[in-house]
């Protein structure tokens, strides 16, 4: 399941649904909203999305990991608009036989999300200025 | 044909719109469409090799010809996460 959101990300109701009898490991990621990024600091994040395109590109990532590893339930969750400090931008939640797949596809998952899903940060700098992020 | 152009953004506030019209030849391709959007809007140039075009929610390469109707985006990298 893929979702994009503008409220709070309930992850752990995410875990409790990945959960299945089939499953020797539950991994859960979570990206939150960082203060300090090479000696700037940061008040707040405007996350922007081409939500159209994002679900499918999410979608995509969700069918490749499931060709490469046996993931049993999935939940990705990314949430829009603005984010304070210490908030949760994504969720990611899924649960494998083994543990070794599922840190493997972990870092799959938010390193290729990173990559491709078309959602876009933007700092809100402490000295009051704002700034896209382009990676 | 006539496309419609989604921006977002960076893109979309050098640009200063969410989105735009360009008039382009049968047969037009992505590389084309990025010249004629850069002519329109000379702003995008700093980011000019870094935009990004996606054809119906998909990435294209530059010498994708463009089909009418078609829902084409323009963006920079992504920074999402």
């Amino acid at each position: 399941m893929i979702q994009l959101t503008h409220e709070p990300i309930d992850y752990q109701a995410s875990v409790e649904r990945v959960r299945s009898h089939s499953a020797g490991a539950v991994l859960l990621f979570l990206g939150t909203v960082r203060e300090m990024t090479q000696g700037r600091q940061t008040l707040a994040l405007d996350y922007d999305a081409y939500p159209e395109m994002a679900k499918v590109q999410m979608q995509k990532l969700e069918a490749i990991a499931r060709e490469r590893w046996p993931i049993i339930e999935l939940e990705i969750v990314h949430r829009l608009g603005h984010l304070e400090l210490g908030d949760i931008s994504i969720s990611i939640a899924f649960s494998s036989p083994h543990r070794r797949e599922a840190f493997e596809a972990g870092q799959f998952l938010i390193d290729e999300f990173k990559k491709v899903v078309p959602i876009w940060k933007q700092e809100n700098w402490s000295d009051g200025t704002k700034e896209w992020v382009h990676q | 044909m006539t496309l419609t152009i989604l921006l977002f953004a960076q893109a979309k506030d050098l640009a200063e719109t969410a989105r735009c019209e360009l008039e382009l030849p049968a047969g037009a391709t992505v590389a084309d469409l990025r010249e004629s959007l850069l002519a329109r809007f000379p702003r995008l140039q700093p980011l000019s090799s870094r935009l990004l075009i996606a054809v119906n929610s998909e990435y294209v390469a530059e010498h994708v010809v463009l089909s009418p109707g078609s829902e084409v985006a323009c963006f920079p990298p992504v920074s999402g996460g």
